[in-house]
Order: C-alpha cells, then sequence, then structure tokens
C-alpha cells in the first residue's frame, strides 16, 4: 500500500472529523444539558456558511468576513433561543424534533428567499487556496490544513472552558444533574441561552469552513446533521470528549471506508460486485458501526455521568 | 407527550363523535370529488388514507408504547419493493419463485418481510432507550435505504415503475375508486385492530410500560417481550401500507424510505395526537391537505408550513387531540 | 375537521375554475424550482418563457398557457405534480424533467392519459428502448450518448490512461458506462460516490487516489451543485497541469459564472462535449443565445437550450394541425418530422423519437467580454444515434 497515499487520506479523514466534531460539540452541549433535540443545528452551519459567503463579496476579504459570521451566527442562534427554543425546554423530545423540523423548513426557505436557490462560492485568498507538501511526497491544500488547525484549536479552547473555567463548571455540573444547578440559584435560563448561543457559534464555524471547499448551499445542514447526531450518540450523549473521538472515528472510517473498501472487497469477489457493494457498504458503514456500538454499549462510548 | 388515555364509555366523549364524522366524511368526500370531476382530489385522499394507515402503525408503538421509532418509512419502501420487485420479474423474467401479479403474494411478502426485519432490528434497537432508540432505528432505516440504492437490477437511486399493478379476484386496482375503496377499508380495519390490542391485556402491559418500566419489571412483567411485540405488529402493518403505496403511486424509490420520510410519519402522529386512537388519521389529514393547498399558494410553501408547525408544538400541547381535550375540560369548567 | 371542509370547499372551487377551455394550447412544464437544483429549473423556465416571446404565445392560432409545476428534486413530488398537470389540469402536453428518476416515475401518469410527453433532458435508457413510446419525444439526448463522445475525444487526443469519477446512481453509472464503451485506453481508477440526499461533496480522498493513480486524465461527471464544487477541489489540489479534467454535464453556464467569481482557473481549458454549445453557429442559435443574454445577462445553458427546443417541437405539431388539438396523429406525425428551427441545427427523429445528432468537444475559454464559456472545437461523433433504439419495437 502506497504509505504517502494513506497518510493523506488519514488527514482528509481527519479533518471531516474536525468539522463533525465542531458540529457535534454544540448539540451535545445542547442535548447533555438543557436535553434538548435540536434538528435544526444544521440549518446554523448553512447560516454560517452563507453569512460568511455574503461578507465575504462585501469586504473581499475571507477572514474578516469569517471572523464577522462566527458572532453573527451565534447571534441567529441567540434569537432562536429566544424566540422558539426557550418555550420548549420543559416539553417532551418528539415537542423537540417537530418543532425544530419547522425551524429547518422556515431556515431553509428564508435563506432561498434571501440568498437564491444556487448557492454561493467563496473564494479564497490565494495564500490559502495553493497546496503545502508536509513533509516529503504529502501534498495537501493548505485550506485543509488550515480547517485542521482552526478545528483542533476550537476543541482545546473547548476544553478549557469546560474544564477550567468557572461557567464551564456551570456547563458540566448541567449535563450531570440540571434541576441540582438551577436550585443551586445559577441563572439557568441565561446559562442555557449562552450555550445554544455557543453551538451555534461553532456550528457557524463548521459551515463557513466546508463553503470554500464545498459552497454555501440551501440544505447542506440537513446533509450532515444526521452523520452529527450518529456522532453525539456513538459518543455519548452531554459527553465533549466522547463527541470528539467519536467525530474523529467517524471521520477516518467514513473517508477510509471510501478509499479502500472497494480494494478490500476485491480481494474477495470479483472486481464487477466489488465495483456494486462498495459504495454501499461504504454509505452505509457508519450507520452500521452506530448500531453496533450501541447494541452492546446501549449508553454510547462516554456517557456523561449519572446519566 | 400528553397521555389520553382511552375513556371507558368512549361514546360520551364528545372524541367519539368527532371522530365518527371525520369517518363518515372520509368516505364520502373523496368519491363525491372524483365524480364531480375532480380525480386528483382522489389521489390526494388516497395518499392521506394511506399514509394515515401508515402513521396509525407507527402510533401503536410511539403513542401507546412510547418507543420513538424514527425508521419506520423503511417498512413502507419493503412493503412497496414486495410489490415492485415479483411484478417486475414477472413482466422481465428470472427469480421465478416469487415472479408473480398475484395481490395476496405481495400481501404476503410485505407483510412478512416487515415482520421479519421489525424482529431483527426491533431485537436490537429495544436494547436501547430514549434518544438512543430513536437514532438506532433511523440508523436500520438508513441501511435498507442503501442496500435498495445498490439494487440496480430494480433501478437502484432512480426507483422501479410498478407496471402492473397487484392482482386480486373480482376486483382491479387501477380503478382509482376500487383503490380508495380498498385503502379506506383496510384503515377501518387497521384502526380496528389497533383499538382492540390497545384494550388488552396484552395493550394494556404495553402502556404500563411505558409509563413506568420499572414498576412493571418488578411486577414481573418482561416488558421487552412486549415491547418487541408490538414493534413487529407495527412494522407489519406498515410493510402493509407499503403494499398500498405501491399501487397507488405505481412508482417507488429509496426515497419513500429516506429518514424526513420516517420524520414525516412521526410528525403525522405527533400532531394529532400520540396514543389516541384516531390522531394519525387527523395528523396526517392535515399534514396532506395543508400541504397541498399551500403548494397551490407559493412555491415557497415550505415557510408557513413550518411557521404553522411550530406554532402547533407551541400552542396545541399534545397535538391536535390534545387541543380537543382541553376545549373540553375547559368547556366543563 | 374544519380543515378537511374546507379543503373539501376549496377543491369545489378549483374545479369550476379549472374548467378546460378548448380554444387555447395548454402545456404543462415540470421542473426543479426550489432545493439546490433550483438554479437548472429557472434556467428553463427562463427559456421557456423566450420560447413564448419569440412565438408570440400563439401555436396554430391559439393562445398558449403554460403552467411551470416544481419537482422538488424528488421522483414522487414530480409524480404528484405531473398528475396534477394531467388530471386536474387537463393540459396537451406535458414537457421538462431534467432528472431521470423525475421522468421514470412520471412517464406512466401522462402517457396512460393518452398526452404528449417532451423530455427537455433526462435521457434514460428504458425510455430510450423498451420502454420507448409513441407519444415520448426528446429535445436532449440518451444519457450514454454525450460520455460516449468524451471517449471519442479522448481517444483522439492521445489520452493512454484514464481516472473515472461520478456519483453512484443510475445517470452516473450511465455516464462511466458510455465512456468505457468507447475509450480505447486504459482505466486505471474509479470511484462511484454517495448520491441522493445527503450527498458527497468533499472528494478530497478519491482526489487523492486519482493523483496517485498516475492517470493522463480524469474524467467526471458531477450535475448541480456538485459540478462547481468538484473543480474546486479539483483546483484546490493543483491538478490542472498533472490530470487534465474531462466532464459531461458537470461545466455549463450556470456553473462558469460561480466559478469565475471563485476564482477557479483551473477549469479554463477544460474539455467536454455535448450535442449543443452557445456558440453553435446557426440562425436560431444566435438569436436564441443573444436575446437570452439580453433578457437575462448570461449565456443560457444546455438545459435551457433543449427547454428551448421542447416548445418549438410543440408548436411545430400543433401548427401542422391548425390548431387542432384533437388530432393526435397529426401532432405525432408532424414531430416526428423534427421540422423546426432548433437550436442544434438539424437534426432527425429515429423510431425510438430520440434525436440523431451530432456530438462536439468544446473547451472552456474566455470570451471577448471576458465571461467564461464553452467554445465548441470540432464534431466528434456525427448523426449519432443512442445505442438503445434496436431495443425499441417502434
Amino acid at each position: 500500500m502506497d504509505t504517502s497515499l494513506l497518510f493523506i487520506q488519514l488527514l482528509n479523514g481527519m479533518q471531516l472529523g474536525i468539522l463533525l466534531f465542531l458540529l457535534s460539540a454544540g448539540l451535545t452541549l445542547t442535548f447533555g444539558i438543557m436535553d434538548f433535540v435540536n434538528l435544526s443545528h444544521g440549518s446554523l452551519y448553512m447560516l454560517g456558511a452563507f453569512i460568511c459567503a455574503s461578507l465575504t463579496q462585501l469586504t473581499g476579504s475571507f477572514i474578516l468576513a469569517a471572523l464577522l459570521a462566527i458572532p453573527l451566527t451565534a447571534l441567529c442562534g441567540l434569537i432562536i433561543e429566544l424566540v422558539v427554543v426557550r418555550q420548549l425546554y420543559s416539553r417532551h423530545h418528539l415537542d423537540h424534533v417537530l418543532a425544530t423540523f419547522g425551524l429547518i423548513l422556515c431556515l431553509d426557505t428564508l435563506a432561498e428567499m434571501i440568498w437564491g436557490p444556487a448557492g454561493i462560492a467563496i473564494p479564497l485568498p490565494a495564500f490559502l487556496n495553493g497546496q503545502v507538501e508536509v513533509f516529503s511526497g504529502v501534498v495537501i491544500p493548505t485550506f485543509r490544513l488550515l480547517i485542521i488547525t482552526v478545528g483542533l484549536t476550537a476543541a482545546a479552547g473547548l476544553y478549557l472552558l469546560v474544564n477550567h473555567t468557572k461557567i464551564g463548571m456551570l456547563i458540566r455540573a448541567g449535563a450531570s444533574n440540571r434541576t441540582m444547578v438551577g436550585a443551586l440559584g445559577v441563572d439557568i435560563k441565561t446559562l442555557f441561552t449562552g450555550v445554544f448561543a455557543l453551538g451555534a457559534g461553532l456550528a457557524g464555524l463548521a459551515g463557513l469552513l466546508v463553503a470554500p471547499i464545498a459552497e454555501a448551499s440551501i440544505g447542506m445542514g440537513n446533509e450532515i446533521i444526521i452523520t452529527t447526531f450518529v456522532v453525539i450518540i456513538i459518543g455519548g450523549i452531554g459527553s465533549m470528549k466522547g463527541a470528539f473521538i467519536a467525530a474523529l472515528l467517524i471521520g477516518l472510517i467514513d473517508t477510509l471506508g471510501r478509499s479502500y473498501l472497494d480494494d478490500l472487497f476485491k480481494l474477495i469477489m470479483s472486481s464487477e460486485a466489488a465495483e456494486t457493494a462498495a459504495p454501499a457498504i461504504s454509505a452505509m458503514l457508519i450507520y452500521l458501526l452506530m448500531a453496533v456500538i450501541l447494541a452492546i454499549r446501549p449508553q454510547g462510548l462516554f456517557p456523561a455521568a449519572s446519566r | 407527550m400528553t397521555n389520553l388515555p382511552l375513556k371507558k364509555n368512549i361514546s360520551r366523549h364528545p372524541a367519539f363523535w368527532i371522530n365518527t364524522i371525520a369517518l363518515v366524511l372520509l368516505a364520502v368526500v373523496p368519491p363525491v370529488l372524483f365524480i364531480s370531476g375532480q380525480p386528483f382530489w382522489l389521489d390526494v385522499f388516497t395518499r392521506l388514507v394511506i399514509l394515515a394507515l401508515a402513521a396509525t402503525a407507527l402510533n401503536l408503538i410511539l403513542g401507546f408504547g412510547g418507543l420513538v421509532s424514527f425508521g419506520h418509512a423503511a417498512y413502507l419502501g419493503l412493503g412497496a419493493y414486495a410489490v415492485g420487485i415479483p411484478v417486475y420479474h414477472s413482466l422481465y423474467g428470472g427469480m421465478d419463485s416469487i415472479a408473480s401479479f398475484n395481490g395476496f403474494l405481495h400481501i404476503g411478502l410485505a407483510v412478512g418481510i416487515s415482520a421479519l426485519f421489525a424482529l431483527l432490528t426491533g431485537a436490537i434497537s429495544l436494547r436501547t432507550r430514549g434518544v438512543n432508540f430513536i437514532m438506532i432505528t433511523m440508523a436500520f432505516g438508513q441501511m435498507i435505504f442503501y442496500a435498495i440504492v445498490a439494487l440496480e437490477n430494480y433501478g437502484g437511486d432512480d426507483g422501479l415503475t410498478i407496471d402492473v399493478r397487484s392482482e386480486f379476484p373480482l376486483i382491479s386496482l387501477d380503478n382509482p375508486l376500487t383503490l380508495y375503496t380498498v385503502c379506506y377499508l383496510s384503515l377501518l380495519l387497521v384502526l380496528l385492530i389497533v383499538y382492540r390490542i390497545t384494550r388488552s391485556r396484552f395493550g394494556l402491559t404495553l402502556q404500563g410500560a411505558r409509563s413506568n418500566e420499572q414498576r412493571m419489571r418488578s411486577l414481573g412483567i418482561n416488558c421487552y417481550r412486549y415491547q418487541l411485540i408490538a414493534f413487529v405488529i407495527s412494522g407489519a402493518i406498515c410493510g402493509y401500507a407499503g403494499f398500498l403505496l405501491g399501487n397507488f403511486t405505481t412508482f417507488i424509490s429509496p426515497e419513500m424510505m429516506d429518514w424526513t420520510r420516517s420524520g414525516e410519519l412521526m410528525f403525522m402522529v405527533i400532531l394529532g395526537g400520540a396514543a389516541f386512537l384516531l390522531g394519525p388519521v387527523f395528523g396526517a389529514a392535515v399534514f396532506i391537505l395543508l400541504e397541498q393547498l399551500l403548494r397551490e399558494v407559493t412555491i415557497h410553501w415550505h415557510l408557513p408550513f413550518g411557521i404553522l408547525l411550530i406554532l402547533s408544538v407551541l400552542f396545541f400541547n399534545g397535538g391536535l387531540a390534545g387541543a380537543v381535550s382541553r376545549l373540553r375540560s375547559f368547556k366543563n369548567q | 375537521m374544519k380543515k378537511l371542509l374546507t379543503a373539501a370547499i376549496v377543491g369545489a372551487a378549483f374545479a369550476l375554475t379549472s374548467a378546460h377551455a378548448a380554444d387555447e394550447v395548454k402545456i404543462g412544464f415540470v421542473t426543479t424550482l426550489t432545493t439546490g437544483g433550483a438554479s437548472i429549473g429557472q434556467d428553463q423556465e427562463k427559456a421557456v418563457k423566450l420560447a413564448l416571446k419569440h412565438i408570440d404565445n400563439t401555436m396554430g392560432g391559439k393562445p398558449v398557457n403554460l403552467i411551470m409545476a416544481d419537482d422538488g428534486f424528488k421522483p414522487e413530488v414530480g409524480k404528484q405534480a405531473t398528475d396534477k398537470l394531467v388530471k386536474q389540469d387537463n393540459v396537451d402536453f406535458v414537457a421538462g424533467y431534467i432528472w431521470s428518476h423525475v421522468l421514470l416515475a412520471s412517464r406512466k401518469s401522462v402517457l396512460d392519459a393518452d398526452k404528449f410527453l417532451i423530455s427537455a433532458n433526462a435521457g434514460p435508457s428504458p425510455v430510450a428502448g423498451k420502454l420507448c413510446h409513441p407519444n415520448f419525444f426528446s429535445t436532449s439526448w440518451q444519457n450514454d450518448q454525450t460520455p460516449m463522445a468524451m471517449g471519442e475525444t479522448l481517444n483522439q487526443q492521445g489520452v493512454k490512461s484514464l481516472y473515472i469519477m461520478a456519483p453512484n446512481y443510475a445517470a452516473g453509472k450511465d455516464m462511466v458506462a458510455g465512456v468505457e464503451r468507447t475509450f480505447k485506453g486504459e482505466i486505471l481508477g474509479k470511484d462511484m460516490t454517495k448520491w441522493g440526499k445527503d450527498a458527497q461533496l468533499d472528494f478530497s480522498a478519491e482526489l487523492a487516489k486519482a493523483k496517485a493513480s498516475g492517470a493522463e486524465g480524469i474524467f467526471v461527471f458531477y450535475p448541480g451543485k456538485a459540478g462547481p464544487a468538484f473543480i474546486k477541489q479539483y483546483q484546490q489540489a493543483g491538478l490542472r497541469d498533472s490530470l487534465p479534467l474531462y466532464t459531461v454535464f458537470t461545466v455549463d453556464s450556470i456553473s462558469l459564472p460561480k466559478l469565475q467569481d471563485g476564482g477557479m482557473e483551473g477549469v479554463l481549458g477544460s474539455v467536454s462535449t455535448g450535442h449543443w454549445g452557445p456558440d453553435l453557429d446557426n440562425e436560431a442559435n444566435i438569436k436564441f443565445v443573444s436575446d437570452f443574454r439580453a433578457e437575462y445577462g448570461s449565456y443560457p445553458s444546455f438545459y435551457a437550450a433543449q427547454a428551448y427546443d421542447s416548445i418549438l417541437l410543440i408548436k411545430s405539431a400543433v401548427d401542422a394541425v391548425d390548431g387542432d388539438l384533437g388530432n393526435k396523429d397529426g401532432m405525432r406525425a408532424a414531430m416526428k418530422e423534427a421540422n423546426f428551427g432548433s437550436v442544434r441545427g438539424d437534426f432527425s427523429y429515429g423510431n425510438n423519437h430520440m434525436p440523431i445528432q451530432d456530438f462536439y468537444s468544446r473547451k472552456v475559454v474566455e470570451d471577448a467580454d471576458g465571461n467564461w464559456t464553452t467554445q465548441i472545437e470540432k464534431v466528434v461523433l456525427d448523426d449519432h444515434q443512442d445505442t438503445y433504439a434496436a431495443n425499441c419495437n417502434m
């Protein structure tokens, strides 16, 4: 096997994993702390991409646009929390699913009315548009390296926030026992709003990182949200560590499956059968993984304490 | 979720009359529309009744059993392919053992395969609870979705046209009015079945397991077994709905088993009011008719539809049935 | 309950308003007007409106009533929209259909009702072969033809080895089969990527494989929004010089302006094949392209060109029978002649009512005004008929 190709694929898998982590971090927090199922998390990812695309056209600078788009997406999250989500915390999961599905329909259609159905490409500055040689023979696009760096930085920031600050302490406490935190006199409403906005900002970051590779497009969030749910279920709901590990796992398995499954199958079956089976199985792979993990560990890999 | 237990003296409940009127309207309005030169609206109602049937099947486990399955569209798909594949082979050869136009064989396959799939996946899924159960049922649905996509013989992603409908003695499903009648009677039958199940010892145990699984277990009842049986029944009925859907659309594709379709079934149940016998029928009616009417108004119909969904959750806690029951208690005050 | 009643009343109201008026020509046009595919549908809608303007909205002395319908990119929704056009609006012709699966889902509804069905894009093999029908006509092509032209182009350019990428669905498989049928060199690798709802848009793993394979060229088919995404990543991976790009239905007048905005110079010079190009030199096309650009400010796509032709084809039929819409045989015979000013130039219909036409190789260039567009290089396949015509008993 070609080792430099394998290394490139590992990096590609890591990049996908990191994007998934940025999305799952917010989702697992809202899920873990507020016990709120947010199907519309993917729409915030889409909004991040579109806001960044518009700002890039307006300011001419991707970097500036990206820095502005993160707080703006968080603001969108804040508004959604105040108007809709806040009323639903005490309700059953089913109501969450129904209402946030309604939110998806609204946000997707609004985005289509504002930005048009076609989608917007984001041009990158020249220094991000090239390739770098990581070491001899391993050349990858610069921007993908940036995604990995930014994602790891955000993960480290989140780790510090959750484990070494007072807010983080409240978040962790909330994830294990939210009634108790409320009873201790913590302003739980503000904490919830803050966490929701933080999750929205992270989703926006993921969206604007993806947009220069694919593009900002209507419904892009609905395509990734299910994978994100798979990640947080495998990782264990409410667990940041679980989300990180599961995201990287899914990213790697998905990428490596796509790259090597057909070669693997060709060892045991005819090449024609392999060409048919490999894409089907590689598309199923993450679901298979989830089913197996849940069958063995119904709580996921790293369930948050006392849940 | 608000739990609306079935009242003992059901005929005194205003819901009884609302239900009866609804079922009578469903029996009368669509044929009248058809005869008065509106064949398209008969189609809309046929789809409505089939989806109401599938949603009623889902309600058995979701509403009464508290098991939120997010993969029920898979059964609709399996049922439809149980019509499409035998018909395909009758027309184009191959697979002689199942090649047939016989409707009874199609129903047998649809129900049998769905029940088997429900048994296998239910046995694994029921080990989990809550959101994990939602997600694992979705995962199994997605696996079937991709498996069908990979079946190139049967059109893969492009889907499969059913050139000849299931054949039965005496009746022909090619007549839209006959097809509607079959669907409507099937819905009545399934409602009756679900009603009888929920009033049986089995059904009461199932509902008990929803409210307090621990207590049931301490009474020495094996909840898992009850839930698995309910899961299989629900899947089998949904497979039958798939058989009807295949005969109605005469075109099937993996798209019909996508997770968003499972979501729509769920919404019909919740919108109408879970654990309420006719809730899914109302949910399906509102869902389908609203979709159809808003489509007439704007191609951006998703926006008002979404807003209405959100508002209905915010203000109709417990679905339409919940709203009705609150209206009643308001009157009684 | 109230809603049920309202629906019934509204339904009855529709019945009164939609009574069929025989003194107009009713055309239903099914395309994608929402979701990510809407940019294609809107391009087609523009072309249809332009065609109606060019013919003064008249066919056989009768006014045309055009009803646009949205398929939502889903076969089921497309079929419902078609049913409505046929059963409620009682149209005379149903045209449009971008996607193969939507066409396959809807064709029976139209043909069973004894209406004419005109595909303005989709060309899956069954409708050209065993499912061919006297009332079905195409103003586009059969799926395999364009990639077959590509295989021929690759042979002519002396490309010896090829890497192939396409989405894993029926049309994708048709495209791959088409290029494999004519390409004589070696195929060093092939990736069929996930398609459908959660389609794969990140091709990093596949591009890394393609690069490592050492092929002399890469052939791709990525319609709709996947196209720009692919080309962007192709450029970012720096493959323009080492792995020349050959495409079908990927680089078009919808994606090129976006690629230009995004500064994706990697696409310049890439080769594609097709039956039409905006620079095709014939009277009808010059008028179509210049009026389209004047009206909408962009080059029309091939989707638009086919939609424009579909209206002209219908007009040729209605004119031939002087607006007697009951004369189906007369209209069918007229359409079979393909006797209208098609923007692709002269062509004829085969026994299966698919066009027998020329296919060209084209290159992406910058035009005099600095806009990116495709330029026709040469004819690759001359009067080409699809291979499935033999399976059609008509």
